[in-house]
């Protein structure tokens, strides 16, 4: 079992680097990322793990961050909205306005992303089983549901 | 006309807003700054005897601890009534009581625990009817003592009222006595979170030369530099305001409070940055939510449907302090009627303390609020007589050539087709295969409207500007006061623009931020105001730059500017395209061969203001308090369970007279958006508190908001009926998709289960008691 006490220096693989940062045991994965690292991309919502906001890839599976320790993700690989690297699912938000103000959309295009490539035939049950972790504010939903579907008929 | 106008333009910066680069306030990741963060109360009401800052002042990392009794203010827009941290007592739950600032968020935190407060309950008001009741408690003990920020807010002295609003208009007797049958009833509607996905957060610093530097997550820029001046004296040419990207606003951010905590505490720490961030259930009840409303309603009617006159009390829930809930109130009494002609109406608008959080404007500035009383209003209205929900609202239809509540004369341009949209809404639902149907032997579908007219209800001398220069390859840049808080306003400016200029719109550039010492003013990110205002701002600069781009080729060319037209960034002879010059050859000067120069750097001014518009009588009401109206009408199909009481919503549909569609999808999205979170309002949101006014409800886990697959199908449609004095004819309806909704899920349970919906949320439970409670 890994143990960690005060203030300890680790090695997390984000977006396919091998980073070194000094955290608190007590960091969560978010904090880390957005503190340490700068990747403020990945947004804190509610820090209780309701909204989906803070949404990155651990191993492939989406995971909200503000739920994992930084600790626990040594030797995992994360990647977050600033490793998608052009992904089709973030020009299918794009081409059918799946957001307005943005803040949610990191992580539902974490989670999309992570769909397509977990459940490429994802029927519609799928696709709400898996949506239903996040929340956004400003979309009725419609939209998102328009890209998200593009992206698993390859249309994008 | 119709270069880019209509057309489906993606947002300026949608490729940042995919990628995470969009910076939002809390972004601002930055070694050596301090942070905030409070002690809230844990009563709704309550004296604070005494408070032991001493374990705290001596942990890790604290910088400073302010309380109420450090700081010798009072603040708030329209009646300074609040003290930024508490002082002697407390007025709501999770009001701030103790800033500590510390060298980190996790000291910081930590530090807020070890302050002991002893507090000392006081009998809490948990309601409105509680609060005016006859020797009530009271809240603010020395209302009339408090400095009022603008005329015509009129707080009652001896109660917990601190606005009151009437309309007088026709006679109401004369009213009475012709009517043929009377409708009556109350309604009462919770408090809700706006629940934005970024919480609010603010930073400031106070540099040595004495400029007070702000970045906040705000929808009122350049009201944060108004209230910083005005409640500690800080010279306004001193205080800079910036905003970047804002996670969604739907008015939560137009209150001004962090931005002030965040001052207090840099004041405290020598200037040096402060960030202060709400947590969830902060953002919950600490900063401001939407009101709540208790309603009584009294109409009477024709026996052909024709209402007559109308006695309205709508009573708002402003919670512990006043902020904005008095212009609420306002415009509910503004916009009494709803969509529909009254020759005489007495309608009186109170704001109320109670000890509930703090409210502010909500999107729909109450509008979904009244909505929900009068369309109820009109189902039963309709029941008793034996009509139609649509027809009794053609019946009574706000037309051309009347007079709305405050006495404004109605016309096309002003106020659309109202009438247009209740024929086009029932096609869009297929209202002709009936309201009710049975589909099996438990389960009935049903259908439930709800209309809406919303206006402006903007300050009377509301301003907007705009400012635009150019690159030297002749693209342009377009700085403007509007926050990009959602809906694609930047995005639509600059479309304005181009169509204006009949340029490519990929050669505008829009500063997304804003910056209050180099953007033009723009009165607030607000009342989707902001495509009139900023657009006609547009649409003015455009003609400045219009005006001296003729008149520099004209001297070039060897012509009058009135040969000369523009488009595609050239300055063309009419009779002959072949003669012109480009943008790019003028717009910094041009030079002739011999190295002669003229023109100049051409630079774009333009401003608006709001004509017309002036204070409301206070005994009648008279007079105008917006540009003009949006109306519509919309629907929600369900399909109910009669064993179980539970429904499904199958449609959402809405019929918006949009003047024209600047920009289809972004249009459509802004209406899905709000028609979602007014069946959100329908089905779930509401605070909760318990007997001591306590909200039991703040986190997401258990304020539940609607979430992917529990949506319905959307159905939307336009009437364009061009509003004259608009950006290409367009109306405001950003905040429009959400009005109706609410009152139209109420209709149709009603009908579907045979109930009297009179309250939100309508939870299974809530049809549940009310079967029972027949049965019984």
């Amino acid at each position: 079992m890994l143990a960690f006490k005060d203030k300890s220096i680790i090695s997390l693989n984000i977006n396919g680097d091998n980073v070194t940062v000094m955290v608190n045991p007590s960091y969560t994965l978010l904090h880390v990322l957005r503190e340490n690292l700068g990747l403020t991309g990945t947004k804190p919502g509610c820090e209780n793990g309701d909204c989906g906001s803070c949404t990155v890839l651990v191993d492939g599976w989406p995971i909200k961050s503000c739920l994992m320790l930084a600790v626990e993700a040594i030797g995992h690989q994360v990647i977050t909205v600033e490793g998608l690297k052009n992904a089709p699912i973030q020009r299918s938000f794009v081409e059918n306005w799946g957001f307005q103000c943005g803040y949610c959309t990191s992580g539902f295009l974490m989670v999309c992303h992570a769909l397509k490539n977990i459940h490429p035939d994802a029927d519609d049950f799928i696709i709400e089983q898996w949506l239903q972790s996040n929340l956004c504010r400003c979309t009725g939903y419609g939209e998102i549901k328009d890209a998200v579907k593009a992206v698993l008929e390859n249309k994008i | 006309m119709g270069y880019i106008i209509g057309q489906n333009i993606i947002r300026k910066e949608a490729f940042n807003k995919v990628t995470g680069t969009a910076k939002y306030t809390d972004d601002f990741i930055a070694t050596g700054i301090y942070h905030a963060d409070l002690l809230v109360s844990p009563y709704a009401h309550a004296k604070i005897i005494s408070i032991d800052i001493s374990a705290a002042a001596s942990a890790k990392g604290v910088k400073k601890i302010i309380t109420g009794n450090d700081i010798n203010v009072l603040c708030g827009p329209l009646i300074d009534d609040k003290p930024p941290l508490a002082k002697e007592k407390v007025r709501y739950h999770g009001e701030p009581v103790v800033m500590v600032v510390a060298d980190c968020e996790q000291n910081a935190k930590a530090a807020v625990a070890k302050i002991k407060v002893n507090f000392q309950p006081l009998p809490v008001v948990n309601s409105v009817s509680d609060a005016l009741k006859e020797n009530a408690v009271l809240i603010h003990e020395n209302l009339q003592q408090y400095k009022k920020n603008v005329s015509d807010v009129y707080p009652e002295t001896g109660s917990n009222v601190c606005g009151h609003v009437k309309i007088r208009k026709g006679d109401l007797q004369k009213g009475w006595q012709e009517s043929e049958l009377t409708i009556e009833s109350n309604f009462t509607l919770p408090q809700s979170d706006h629940a934005a996905m970024e919480t609010r957060a603010a930073q400031c610093q106070i540099m040595p030369n004495g400029r007070v530097i702000v970045c906040s997550s705000t929808q009122a820029p350049f009201s944060v530099k108004e209230q910083i001046n005005k409640t500690f004296q800080v010279p306004i040419e001193d205080i800079d305001v910036n905003v970047l990207f804002v996670g969604g606003g739907f008015g939560g951010k137009a209150a001004v409070q962090l931005e002030i905590l965040a001052y207090i505490a840099a004041k405290a720490v020598d200037g040096h940055t402060v960030k202060i961030a709400s947590s969830r259930e902060k953002d919950m009840i600490t900063t401001p939510c939407k009101i709540g409303l208790e309603a009584k309603i009294k109409i009477g009617a024709k026996k052909n449907g024709k209402i007559i006159v109308a006695e309205m009390h709508y009573n708002v829930d402003c919670g512990g302090y006043a902020d904005i809930a008095p212009r609420i109130a306002k415009a509910i009494a503004v916009d009494c009627a709803g969509p529909y002609n009254i020759e005489n109406i007495s309608c009186d608008a109170l704001s109320v303390y109670t000890n509930h959080p703090v409210a502010t404007s909500f999107r729909g500035f109450g509008h979904t609020s009244l909505s929900f009383c009068i369309e109820r209003m009109m189902d039963k209205l309709g029941a008793a007589l034996n009509i139609d929900p649509i027809e009794i609202r053609m019946i009574n239809a706000l037309t051309e050539g009347c007079y709305s509540p405050t006495q404004v004369k109605v016309t096309l341009s002003n106020t659309g087709n109202f009438g247009e949209c209740l024929n086009k809404l029932k096609t869009l639902i297929n209202w002709h295969e009936g309201q009710r149907i049975v589909e099996s032997n438990h389960l009935i579908r049903a259908k439930g409207v709800g209309c809406f007219v919303k206006t402006s209800d903007s300050p009377t001398n509301a301003i907007s500007g705009v400012l635009l220069t150019f690159n030297s390859d002749g693209s342009i840049n377009l700085n403007c006061g509007a926050v990009e808080i959602g809906p694609g306003m930047k995005t639509t400016a600059a479309q304005i623009l181009a169509e204006k200029l009949k340029m490519d719109i990929g050669r505008i550039q829009v500063k997304m931020e804003v910056d209050t010492q180099t953007s033009p003013v723009h009165w607030k990110t607000v009342a989707s105001m902001t495509t009139y205002m900023v657009g006609r701002a547009v649409i003015s600069a455009a003609e400045d730059l219009i005006r001296q781009l003729l008149n520099g080729a004209a001297t070039i060319l060897r012509c009058t500017p009135e040969d000369l037209e523009i488009a595609e960034e050239k300055i063309f002879l009419k009779t002959d395209q072949k003669i012109y010059l480009t943008f790019k050859d003028i717009v910094h000067g041009f030079q002739y061969q011999n190295g002669n120069s003229i023109v100049g750097q051409i630079m774009g001014r333009g401003n608006f203001i709001m004509n017309q518009l002036s204070y409301l009588d206070k005994e009648t009401g008279e007079g105008k308090a917006g540009p003009y109206w949006t109306p519509g009408a919309q629907a929600v199909e369900i399909e109910y369970d009669t064993i179980q009481h539970t429904y499904r919503i199958l449609k959402a549909a809405t019929v918006v007279d949009a003047g024209k569609v600047l920009n289809p999808k972004t249009v459509k999205g802004i209406l899905m958006g709000g028609m979602c979170m007014g069946l959100g309002l329908g089905t779930s949101e509401s605070f909760i508190y318990d007997a001591e006014g306590i909200v039991q409800n703040t986190s997401f886990r258990t304020y539940k908001m609607m979430r992917y697959g529990e949506t319905p199908d959307y159905l939307i449609d336009y009437v364009e009926t061009p509003q004259l004095d608009a950006p290409y004819g367009s109306r405001g309806l950003a905040e429009h998709g959400i009005i109706g909704i609410p009152a139209a899920l109420a209709n149709a349970i009603s009908l579907a289960a045979g109930i009297d919906v009179t309250k939100l949320p309508i939870t299974p439970e809530q049809i549940w008691q009310q079967k029972e409670g027949v049965r019984q």
